[in-house]
């Protein structure tokens, strides 16, 4: 596949703070990827760049084959960027918000106004539309700012921490948003602090720290470095618990730790969730009762601890 | 010839026109849709005419000339140096609310944003400047010159409103609240608008300020204005203010597009 998004060796300061230490990224045409890290890891600099609202110190980007400072005009006709922050302006009307986005597009008056009427449609926006959007809630404003970014029907999309600061709800009526934009062929870059916002939306995830790239991959991959599914057994009483844990260690390829004090067993399951029958066979034959038992899947939260030997949230 | 990204200059041209109409008339719907910004914006310049011209109108002789006649183009001037302080407030606002960003990612003409800005906040000058004529003339301000040197003061009140807002426009687009661009206005417009020859003969004042006073645009354009409404020869004064304006255009129209650029 054709890469849509070339970046290399970026650098950017701001004054004495190094942003981006070298930031090297691909992104082939139609796929999402994912730029993932905590609070001040330099992902909106990186949008910012690719966005050519900011020039960088050194090092090359090209979106869609065009140079960020070269060809920074010809870039912006062909991108839709969503930022941080909703950007709408409060005192118009969502409608009059997205037909003067579509002006400064160079579209004609009648064809802003198509277009406008077709993402409020699709961003279930219609019965708002002729109200100021100083009325609007926070999900509706992210959801008109998102349209905003569509109206030029952009080739590649930019979308920093498109849903920060909504509720859950909205979150994941955004998400299915996203989703279908993805599923339309538009090549997406987006930025988030949510692991999971992450796994859901994104084919490839560059988790980004302090201004560096330091692992790239598929969820999957990604998942694969903190080792797969682990087993979480507690066994009754919790005096029985040595003999549950030399039940269980032939299986468990020496990763096998115990709690004495809850009587819990947490072990590696190497073969996966199949392999659950054979735990149990084995702690039935040693006469261990099982009080609770869990296959606990490892998360993004699980592999940015890993990489960082920081718990996300705690930075964020 | 051809311009970025392969259009015809023509092309370019007429985009960069559309952008700015485009800009202007956002900004103008604000005017629209805020019935108190307009309110607001007129209601002072009013009350100044009014308050200035009772309250000072009797106490301050000044030989040859009505004072009420004498401070009316101080009025004016003073008047449209504050409003020019919206013009930085306006985009710091949009800067603030992150439409600048959104603004500079899309493939319009870089200079539409200040374009539209300045343009609407010129005809909201113009609206204020008429505003105030009429509302002068009711409490006994009188014109004393031809019609044409008439228009050529007014005119040159709005040049230099126009002239004003860049100054305004870099500033607002230098800092990063709408609090901060408020009272950033106030620092430079309240020393250049008092000590100048609005209100009172720069003569009156002591021997430093009279120095500062004497070279001040605000001075230079409300005795030029003055010359003009009294219909005398102002040729000097309205050359000297003209080049004021010029001066400053020159400086801060690029100084604001190089601060939109890397906003
Ligand atoms: N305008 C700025 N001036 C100074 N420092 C900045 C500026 N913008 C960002 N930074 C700093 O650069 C680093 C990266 O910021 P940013 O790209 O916004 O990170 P993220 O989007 O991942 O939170 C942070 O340390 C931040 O404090
Ligand atoms: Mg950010």
């Amino acid at each position: 596949m054709r890469a849509v998004i070339e970046v290399e060796a970026l650098r950017k300061s701001y004054g004495k703070v190094r942003a981006l230490e070298g930031v090297d990224l691909t992104v082939p045409e139609g796929t999402v990827l994912g730029l993932l890290g905590p609070n001040g890891a330099g992902k909106t600099t990186i949008v910012r760049i690719l966005t050519t609202l900011l020039e960088p110190d050194s090092g090359r980007a090209t979106v869609a084959g065009l140079d960020v400072v070269d060809d920074a005009r010809a870039l912006r006709g062909v991108i839709g960027l969503a930022g941080q922050f909703a950007a709408v302006d409060e005192t118009l009307t969502g409608r009059e918000n997205l037909v003067l986005v579509g002006r400064l597009y160079h579209l004609d008056r009648a064809e802003s106004r198509r277009r406008a009427e077709e993402v409020l449609a699709r961003f279930d926006l219609l019965d708002a539309a002729d109200r100021r959007v100083a009325g609007y809630s926070g999900g509706m404003r992210r959801r008109l700012d998102l349209g905003a970014s569509l109206v030029g029907r952009p080739r590649v999309l930019f979308l920093d921490e498109p849903t920060s600061g909504l509720d859950p709800r909205s979150r994941i009526g955004l998400w299915e948003l996203i989703g279908q934009l993805v599923k339309d062929g538009t090549t997406l870059l987006l930025t988030t602090q949510y692991l999971e916002e992450a796994d859901r939306l994104a084919d490839s995830i560059a988790v980004i720290d302090n201004g560096r790239v330091i692992a790239q991959g598929t969820a999957g991959e990604l998942k694969a470095r903190v080792g797969g599914e682990r087993l979480d057994v507690m066994v009754a009483p919790a005096s029985d618990v040595m003999a549950g844990a030399a039940a269980l260690a032939p299986m468990a390829g020496g990763d096998l730790h115990v709690d004495p004090a809850e009587g819990r067993i947490s072990l590696a399951l190497p073969g996966g969730p199949p392999t659950v029958a054979e735990a149990v066979r084995r702690l039935d034959a040693a006469g261990v009762a099982i009080a609770d038992l869990s296959v606990h899947r490892p998360t993004l939260d699980d592999v940015f601890l890993a990489l960082t030997g920081r718990v996300s949230e705690d930075v964020g | 010839m051809t311009g970025p990204g392969g259009r015809s200059s023509r092309t370019v041209w007429s985009h960069t026109f559309s952008d700015a109409m485009v800009m202007t008339r956002r900004n103008l719907l604000h005017y629209v849709r805020v019935p108190s910004l307009v309110i607001f914006s007129t209601i002072t310049p009013v009350m100044f005419v009014v308050l200035f011209g009772f309250v000072f109108g009797g106490a301050i002789p000044i030989p040859g000339i009505k004072y009420l006649d004498y401070l009316m183009p101080g009025i004016f001037v003073q008047t449209v140096a504050f409003g020019s302080i919206q013009t930085g407030i306006g985009l710091a606002e949009d800067q603030q609310r992150g439409i600048i960003d959104r603004l500079r990612s899309l493939p319009m003409a870089r200079s539409a944003v200040l374009a539209g800005r300045t343009l609407s906040d010129c005809l909201r000058n113009l609206l204020v400047v008429v505003l105030m004529t009429v509302v002068g003339l009711l409490i006994g301000f009188r014109f004393h010159a031809r019609p044409s040197a008439i228009l050529g003061g007014l005119a040159l009140v709005v040049l230099f409103a126009f002239a004003f807002s860049f100054i305004s426009a870099a500033i607002g687009l230098s800092l990063d609240t709408v609090e901060a661009a408020q009272s950033a206005g106030f620092v430079w417009v309240f020393p250049l608008t008092f000590a100048s020859s609005a209100f009172v003969p720069v003569l009156t004042m002591p021997g430093w300020l009279q120095a500062f006073a004497k070279v001040n645009p605000v001075t230079i354009t409300v005795d030029a204005v003055r010359l003009l409404f009294q219909g005398q020869a102002a040729g000097t004064q309205v050359v000297r203010s003209v080049a004021w304006m010029a001066l400053i255009l020159v400086v801060f129209v690029p100084l604001s597009v190089w601060r939109y650029r890397r906003a």
